[in-house]
């Protein structure tokens, strides 16, 4: 995996983050996540609390967060786990960072159906803006991943921004949305071509509709 | 008890049988790489495949479909062929064809399946997907693009050996077996992951590149490193043990074995005792066997009684201390003892002193306390018993103190006082179920009146009781009746007064009380022993001599000879029978059949293989109260004995495991 971020420094993350702990807020999440599994049963709640930690590391490094091997190591003693089992659910789920990325994490989504209906244009937005696959911008606001299916390919070319989805895509108006974000603003989630949701394009497609329009 | 074919085989099978056992019952082999009956299934490696009717029209896997009623299976039709090579056929995508340089050829799974059913060539043209080396620590090697994901070695870690430090990281394409952040995996069974491997992914570190498999001579042998007497097989060439892999013996090792039984061969050829010795002025000089004889002979001359003593190491077969115990009867000493580490305990009868629940019985105790004994390291293939039922619901108590043991254990103390009074909750759950044991340790067992206490406890629980002995040679010796009252401590208060102290490979033990004592040394490697010896008489490891020895079951079990000793070396039995004819106390016996015989003469129930009766476990009278503190008699689980001391394998095992020096090197 030639765009694979670089494996942290073990020795420099367990100076940074061996000393993590739940800030008091997460604390009571974390406890009302292990409590909605029976006794015994705690390694279910490792998931919900692995995204927990990611966002509190989010929180105190100002991006999106990334889980390092501490924090791993903190979440699964929270559920009493041996640590590699905690270290594969990881590394399983593409939605657990192991590497620190960008206050901005653009997914983009390069199955068939966005790459048909123009994610190129999208990547050629993302590069036009100096994004890399798999690299942080030096500026540390946006990492650019590919990704695969989102499920929003009713609004084919998708991207992933942090927890929102922007739809419907062309260069232009990824070159926006990033623009928008690199400004401090928000830009609105959801379709950017003013359609509503995944309704049909171009207004309504049902036949009541199409024999009312040719009457 | 579900009734179906196979291949038009009726079988029967029993009720929770898969299809892959139901084909097995029926004669019929079924290739997989996942599937191993010891583990739990995992059906990833889809090698397996069946047709099954009634069911989906597509091949099924057999090792995770239950067996039912009516089923009809085939294993030979066209439609599971073609099934079983295409899924090698994908198996071998990303496999490299690097059988010549892989330690696995000539028994690999991989290798043997693909000819048997594979296709014979590839339609992949692709890059083929290459995985760094993983660091496992100092026992398992690792060439991961060999790796096929079976993920056996999970699951054993996981599930046997209890440390779960192995997982299979990523998805899909990109998963990789590793060790937890590519540390040293800490398990005293981590060998077995090689031998679980059905690829040339995991292989012995030690032994790499050492030799072919068809290249090896393998001789059935008993281990020696603990008491459990592990069935293992010998593999030599040449003059030179390679490995020791374990046998299949369901009542003793099932199929596993520790790292020590495994690895420790190479520490037969170092640091060897292979010519005799004689002590001039303080030092020791190479001598013939007849001057060392005629050295011990002017040391004896006169001797009776108690002028002559003996004690014996933790590895010796039955044969030489039989022989040994002659020698001493004919100058009328009875000072003669086993018990190294000055543990006390009843040997009236060989029922005082066994492990009564059987290693295989531990799996169906309910409630099992651990007095002074740390069977992780004393006898790791009990502790994998004892995990079996902890798994089936088996409640751990122990007194000691606290070590990890794979399974969770309720602690109640470091004292032995603990024992006489025992804590209500601990009582409730040793007498709650149907099956109780009480396992004593040495550790306890050294304290006077332990053994006794221990008994009385499980008297008064209703629990069966077993001594764990650590040692191979110990139950042999006890059972032959080599025990002096008193114990050590009775020989060494005699120090003065003996004229000869023989020691047949005691090294275990502290000698400085007989520095001034004519001490005759019979062992193999220059450890603590020679260095009081005056005499140094060279003897044969476990791997040199045929000889039987029995485990702390009580079971007797005989191995053979895999290769011969080096130099001057020479059995130990003959070396004694040799002496005793300087000695004029002439031994009766002039062949192993011989001294076999004399044994199976005095010793009826050593006369056979196997677990003898011996009668009912003699009463005893429990004293006052015990109390003290107790101390695991083994500091360091990889370097017990002269064997596994001169091995390099272990001093690094040791290093690297236990004293935490880092060898992790850069994997590629």
């Amino acid at each position: 995996m030639s765009d694979a971020a670089p494996t942290p420094d073990e020795a420099e993350v367990r100076a940074r983050w061996g000393c993590f702990a739940w800030t008091a807020e997460n604390e009571t999440t974390a406890k009302s996540m292990i409590g909605r599994y029976p006794p015994g049963r705690e390694h279910s709640a490792i998931m919900p609390l692995l995204d927990l930690a990611q966002r509190q590391v989010g929180a105190e490094t100002q991006t999106q967060g990334w889980l390092p091997v501490p924090v791993i190591e903190y979440v699964a003693k929270a559920v009493n786990m041996p640590y590699i089992r905690a270290y594969e659910v990881v590394s399983f789920y593409t939605m657990y960072n192991m590497a620190p990325v960008g206050r901005y994490h653009v997914q983009v989504c390069g199955t068939t159906p966005c790459m048909l209906r123009g994610s190129d244009d999208v990547f050629a937005a993302c590069k036009q803006r100096g994004l890399a696959k798999g690299r942080t911008t030096p500026d540390g606001l946006f990492t650019l991943t590919e990704v695969e299916c989102l499920g929003a390919c009713a609004n084919a070319p998708m991207v992933q921004i942090n927890d929102d989805n922007y739809e419907d895509l062309t260069f232009d108006g990824m070159s926006a949305i990033l623009e928008t974000l690199a400004s401090g603003g928000t830009p609105t989630p959801g379709p950017q071509n003013g359609r509503q949701t995944s309704c049909p394009e171009g207004g309504p497609t049902t036949l009541k509709y199409m024999a009312e329009a040719q009457a | 008890m579900p009734t179906l074919t196979v291949d038009g085989v009726e079988v029967t099978v029993p009720a929770g049988a898969t299809v892959l056992q139901a084909c097995e019952a029926a004669g019929r082999e079924i290739p997989r790489f996942c599937y191993h009956e010891r583990l739990s299934i995992a059906g990833n490696c889809r090698m397996c495949l069946v047709e099954v009717k009634p069911g989906p029209p597509k091949p099924q896997a057999s090792c995770a479909l239950p067996a039912a009623d009516k089923q009809e299976v085939r294993t030979d039709s066209a439609m599971v062929k073609k099934a079983r090579e295409g899924v090698m056929e994908f198996l071998l995508i990303n496999h490299p064809l690097d059988c010549p340089i892989c330690d696995q050829g000539g028994e690999c799974d991989l290798q043997d399946q693909s000819i048997a059913y594979g296709k014979g060539h590839s339609r992949y043209d692709e890059n083929k997907r290459a995985v760094t080396e993983k660091y496992m620590g100092p026992i398992v090697k690792t060439v991961m693009t060999r790796c096929i994901q079976c993920t056996r070695c999970v699951r054993f870690a996981e599930e046997v050996a209890g440390v779960e430090e192995i997982g299979a990281i990523g998805r899909g394409e990109n998963m990789q077996i590793t060790s937890y952040l590519e540390g040293a995996i800490t398990s005293e069974l981590s060998g077995n992951v090689v031998a679980l491997c059905p690829v040339g992914a995991l292989t012995s570190k030690p032994y790499a590149f050492e030799a072919r498999p068809w290249e090896l001579n393998k001789t059935p042998a008993i281990d020696v490193m603990d008491a459990v007497g592990t069935n293992i097989r010998l593999d030599s060439r040449g003059r030179q043990v390679l490995r020791a892999l374990p046998r299949i013996n369901e009542a003793v090792n099932e199929e596993w074995a520790s790292d020590k039984t495994r690895h420790a061969v190479d520490g037969l050829v170092r640091r060897r005792l292979d010519k005799p010795y004689v002590r001039r002025n303080g030092r020791l000089i190479e001598a013939t066997w007849g001057e060392a004889f005629a050295a011990i002979a002017t040391a004896l001359e006169g001797a009776s009684g108690d002028q002559v003593a003996a004690i014996a190491g933790d590895l010796a077969e039955v044969e030489s201390i039989f022989a040994l115990k002659q020698l001493l009867d004919a100058y009328g000493s009875t000072l003669h003892e086993c018990r190294q580490d000055g543990a006390r305990f009843d040997v009236s009868s060989p029922a005082a002193y066994r492990f009564t629940p059987t290693i295989a019985g531990v799996e169906d105790a309910r409630a099992i306390l651990l007095v002074g004994s740390n069977p992780r390291w004393e006898a790791p293939l009990v502790n994998t018993r004892i995990r079996k039922a902890v798994k089936a619901g088996a409640k751990v108590l122990a007194i000691g103190p606290e070590v990890d043991l794979t399974y969770p254990v309720e602690w109640l103390g470091e004292d032995l006082s603990v024992l006489g009074n025992l804590p209500e909750a601990a009582n409730k759950t040793l007498t709650d179920g149907p099956h109780a044991i009480v396992i004593a340790g040495m550790g306890a067992l050294a304290h006077e009146g332990a053994y006794e206490a221990a008994r009385a406890a499980a008297a008064g629980l209703g629990a069966d009781f077993g001594v764990l002995h650590t040692a191979a040679a110990r139950v042999g010796a006890l059972d032959v009746g080599f025990a002096a009252d008193g114990g050590i401590d009775a020989i060494r208060a005699k120090a003065s007064s003996l004229k000869t102290l023989f020691l047949l490979g005691a090294d275990e033990t502290d000698l400085s009380a007989f520095a001034d004592t004519f001490t005759v040394y019979i062992g193999t490697h220059g450890d603590a022993g020679v260095r009081v010896a005056d005499v140094i008489l060279p003897g044969a490891t476990y791997a040199e001599k045929p000889g039987t020895w029995v485990n702390l079951e009580g079971r007797v079990q005989r191995a053979d000879r895999a290769v011969f000793p080096p130099g001057d070396a020479r059995e130990d039995w003959t070396i004694l029978r040799a002496l005793s004819d300087p000695l004029g106390k002439t031994l009766p016996f002039d062949t192993l059949a011989g001294l076999q015989q004399a044994i199976a003469a005095a010793h009826p129930h050593l006369a056979t293989e196997g677990l003898a009766d011996v009668g009912d476990v003699p009463d005893v009278t429990a004293g006052p109260a015990v109390s003290g503190t107790i101390v695991y008699p083994i500091t360091d689980f990889y370097l017990t004995n002269p064997i596994a001391r001169a091995s390099e394998t272990m001093q690094r095992c040791s290093a690297e495991l236990l004293h935490g020096v880092d060898y992790a090197e850069a994997a590629e």
